[in-house]
């Protein structure tokens, strides 16, 4: 059967003008991989024009393309050989394509460097041999294209070779060949070249033939990102799925599974997929989805894992390789977000270590990442996240960084790092520095205004009553003539996680105001109460950071789903009515001697 | 795990991300076999569901034969179907059909122009209601931001230089020349206010995939794929007026599969029975760049 044949998507890669375009084109024609009459048809409209006929013009469909002369997107086209089907991906050479290249690189499976023998190695035949390697492409193959323009010289087709691998040395990379081709005119290109006898080695399409398609992916340990969790509900449905992508491994029913870096634990009950024949395991690759034995409330972006096998670090720092593709630099004091699987966190860069230029590999110390250049960098997330190295399992090891909406620059995880100084210890050591305490201590506004100060965070899901209840409290403090103050923040977070923002960064800047302006109410003896909707453990860890040293006490409304207990004060029944709910917080304030009795006046 | 398993595991990790990712989220079904397996994928993706509404564009010319397939497997599945419509232009009779417009610009009016409009909510919206089995006028009138289109790669030059997750500007406007980088399945989802995406969970598919896919799934099809019994069958769907029958005797799926893999299709185009597609060199990218999928 024709979908049973094996697939390899291959990359084209090399300095613009190369040939690169040629040789696909070339590869195309020769292996009857071509529309019937599409050759014909563009050589025809090329004389029709008077122009000499390229190869690029079969490929360069689009207008825009054959006006500025250069490919500039990874097209995908298919052939044949008798082994296999290959996906081409003709990667643009300008390096201001360079993202597209790249886009079309990480896809690849097997490359091949096209280098002109005319003009030698450029530029971007360093860089993108570099970017290979950066994409941890194995397969890899040099092409010396334009023979014909040198005679067809074995000398020259040596030199390149010995210089190149010189370079490929250096960054630890080794091609399984060096082809000499004329693609142009179909010179080892599907066979032995008669115009190169001296070339013992294969033609393009036999080297391809030869490359290895890669171990497959189940034997490493088990990892799937959690897409979604979906309850349809409404359409009659009860199952409660968490789907995802098997990256690596597999599972089968009755599997020890924790989610990371939420620690949950599970059992996997059954294997959901719709219209096949019921499953009790998934592997590698399959898209599908899990119900399990305890009901479990999780968020997208946990990474599901067995139990018994080798666990993903769970850690909010690690060092990585970032290559950059941003219009403005990558900088130490910017926050972006991180993707990484389907995690999605605010991050900085806590050190850049040194940066890169892949083209002339050299290094460099410097305070940024400018665009197209290399960076080692520690990484700080605002929150743990569960990863691999790229070693390891590479799929849970890569990321991208977003910046103002564009995905900005690609990672590959070197290590993690471990250690306590975070960015947010930091920023409140600097804080508190430079604030100039006032004479009047906590304890003697606390006898003069009856209380303590506090931030009271009452919480849970939206529509369970926890807005009106923190209203009520607000107001029943105020009968008992406390100071306080209700400042409700859900819209704030709404706003700042809808369309207008970022949803990752909008959220965390919104929280870290919150955070501080909760440390300077209280500060000055208020009793600040606050109602969040979707809040999790680390949201209000952050939030106690920032009100240090001063109390948070947190009430959570409903069915508590994804705080640990010990983080909670005290928990109120969904929809409580408020009278009921004020007398069981005015009751936790006393014992928690917010509300001292002693200061009752 | 073979081909159609990979093909349709990213697929479904595509629409999957989609949904997560935006809240305005719409998919095209133009009732033709390759957006007829992007539904199917959805129903994959959401074991079963459907959770987004279907938008239909109604040019009129449609072979009444599609409308009615469209509307059963509307009920059937339980979809949320949406049609959009250019009335102006059928009412002012500005069509090809109606001699006073050529094919480009009578698909500009009748698809791109009433997709844009209908997308963004400006144009009266149809919704299906299940109860009475009968379209009425959708009280909402959100613009969508995020739309599945079921766009391949095979099909002509100037698809095979899309993403998976395709920005457009408020304009619909298509910026081939500065495309996101899409790297490590990770798409573009974020995006600044007044653009929208467009999602192409199919990019990778072939004509023939889709064929071995919807045999090996026993997917629902209209039956105008098959030989009319005049020895012609349509190769691909569209208007009346513009889409010309191919010659062939393949009066079922497998014959479909048989004939693209070893038989007189096996390596002509499929859209050469578009009449659209030949008037101008680049129409179809004109057409594209402005909204037409
Ligand atoms: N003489 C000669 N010219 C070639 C050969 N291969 C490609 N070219 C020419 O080199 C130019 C650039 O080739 P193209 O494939 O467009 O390069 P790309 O930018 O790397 O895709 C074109 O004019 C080709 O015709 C070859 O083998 N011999």
């Amino acid at each position: 059967m024709a979908s049973q044949r094996q697939q390899m998507n291959v990359v084209i890669v090399g300095h613009v003008d190369h040939g690169k375009s040629t040789l696909v084109g070339r590869l195309l024609a020769d292996t009857g991989s071509l529309p019937e009459g599409k050759l014909e048809a563009v050589k025809a409209q090329c004389k029709r024009n008077a122009k000499p006929f390229e190869y690029a013009f079969l490929l360069d469909a689009l207008k825009d393309e054959q006006a500025q002369g250069i490919t500039i997107d990874t097209a995908r086209s298919f052939f044949k050989s008798s082994k296999r089907d290959y996906i081409i991906i003709d990667a643009p050479g300008h390096i201001e394509f360079l993202k597209n290249m790249i886009s079309g690189a990480a896809r690849a499976e097997a490359a091949l460097l096209v280098i002109d023998a005319h003009e030698g190695i450029k530029e971007n035949s360093k860089r993108h041999g570099y970017m290979m390697r950066f994409l941890g492409i194995k397969n890899i193959a040099v092409c010396v294209n334009k023979m014909d323009l040198v005679n067809y010289d074995r000398a020259v087709f040596e030199r390149i070779q010995a210089d190149y691998v010189k370079f490929l040395k250096e960054i630890d990379l080794a091609p399984q060949a060096f082809i000499p081709i004329a693609a142009f005119c179909g010179d080892n290109m599907t066979g032995p070249s008669s115009r190169m006898p001296w070339y013992q080695g294969g033609s393009v399409l036999d080297v391809l033939d030869g490359f290895q398609k890669a171990a497959p992916l189940d034997q490493l340990p088990f990892r799937m990102p959690v897409q979604d969790i979906y309850k349809f509900t409404e359409s009659g449905d009860d199952r409660r799925i968490v789907a995802g992508r098997v990256e690596t491994g597999s599972v089968r029913t009755g599997d020890e599974v924790i989610f990371l870096p939420s620690g949950k634990k599970n059992r996997i009950k059954t294997v959901e997929y719709f219209n096949g024949p019921p499953r009790s395991g998934a592997r590698a690759q399959e898209s599908i989805g899990f119900t399990y034995d305890t009901e479990i409330y999780i968020r997208p972006g946990e990474v599901l894992c067995r139990y018994s096998q080798k666990l993903p670090h769970v850690s909010n720092k690690f060092r990585a390789n970032v290559f950059w593709m941003g219009k403005q630099p990558l900088i130490k004091t910017k926050t972006y977000k991180l993707k990484i699987a389907t995690q999605q966190v605010p991050v900085i860069v806590a050190d850049i270590i040194h940066v890169l230029n892949a083209a002339e590999l050299a290094s460099s110390h410097k305070p940024h990442v400018d665009r197209h250049e290399v960076g080692e960098i520690i990484f700080e997330t605002l929150k743990p996240i569960a990863f691999d190295t790229v070693n390891e399992i590479a799929p849970t090891g890569r990321f991208v960084l977003v910046d103002n909406y564009e995905i900005a620059g690609g990672g590959i995880i070197l290590a993690p790092v471990f250690d306590s100084d975070s960015s947010l210890n930091q920023h409140i050591k600097k804080r508190d520095y430079g604030w100039e305490r006032s004479q009047i201590t906590p304890p003697l506004r606390a006898q003069k205004y009856g209380h303590k100060s506090a931030l009271i965070i009452i919480a849970g899901k939206i529509d369970t009553g926890n807005q009106r209840i923190a209203k009520a409290m607000e107001e029943a403090l105020f009968n008992l003539g406390k100071n306080v103050y209700f400042l409700g923040i859900s819209n704030r977070l709404n706003l700042a996680a809808s369309d207008s923002k970022d949803k990752t960064l909008g959220r965390y800047d919104a929280l870290v105001q919150l955070g501080e302006l909760a440390h300077l109410m209280t500060d000055a003896g208020l009793i600040l109460i606050t109602s969040i909707t979707d809040i999790d453990q680390y949201d209000l860890g952050m939030l106690k950071k920032l009100n240090n040293p001063n109390r948070t006490l947190v009430i959570y409304v409903g069915q508590e789903e994804r705080l640990a207990l010990e983080n909670i004060d005290l928990l109120l029944p969904e929809n409580e009515r408020s009278e009921a709910a004020v007398k069981k917080i005015v009751d936790l304030l006393v014992k928690a001697v917010v509300l001292d009795p002693e200061y009752e006046i | 795990m073979d081909k159609l398993d990979a093909l349709e595991s990213q697929s479904v990790y595509i629409l999957r991300e989609a949904y997560r990712e935006f809240k305005s989220l719409v998919m095209l079904w133009s009732i033709g076999k390759d957006s007829t397996v992007l539904l199917w994928l959805a129903r994959k993706a959401f074991f079963g569901h459907v959770p987004f509404p279907l938008v239909h564009i109604d040019t009129s010319y449609k072979i009444p034969e599609m409308i009615r397939y469209r509307d059963e497997l509307a009920l059937k599945f339980k979809l949320n179907m949406i049609v959009g419509q250019n009335t102006m232009a059928l009412k002012e009779k500005r069509t090809f059909p109606d001699g006073t417009l050529d094919r480009i610009n009578c698909c500009k009016a009748l698809k791109t122009d009433a997709l844009k409009n209908t997308l963004a909510g400006s144009w009266p919206r149809l919704r299906l209601n299940h109860q009475s089995a009968k379209y009425e006028v959708d009280t909402n009138t959100e613009p969508y931001t995020g739309v599945i289109v079921g766009a391949r790669a095979d099909e002509e030059g100037s698809r095979s230089k899309e993403r998976y997750f395709s920005p457009r500007d408020r304009n619909s406007d298509w910026d081939v020349g500065d495309q996101p980088p899409e790297l490590w399945n990770q798409f573009k989802t974020d995006f600044a206010p007044g653009t929208h995406i467009r999602i192409h969970p199919l990019l990778d598919w072939t004509e023939l995939n889709i064929w071995e896919y919807i045999q090996r799934e026993n997917i629902p099809i209209t039956h105008l794929y098959f030989d009319q019994g005049n020895g012609k069958r349509y190769r691909s769907l569209g208007c009346y007026p513009c889409t010309m029958p191919v010659e062939s005797h393949a009066q079922n799926v497998d014959d479909i599969v048989k004939e693209l893999r070893e038989g007189k299709f096996k390596n002509i185009a499929e859209r050469s029975g578009r009449a659209q597609d030949k008037e101008d060199g680049g129409g179809l990218e004109t057409l594209r760049k402005e909204g037409y999928m």
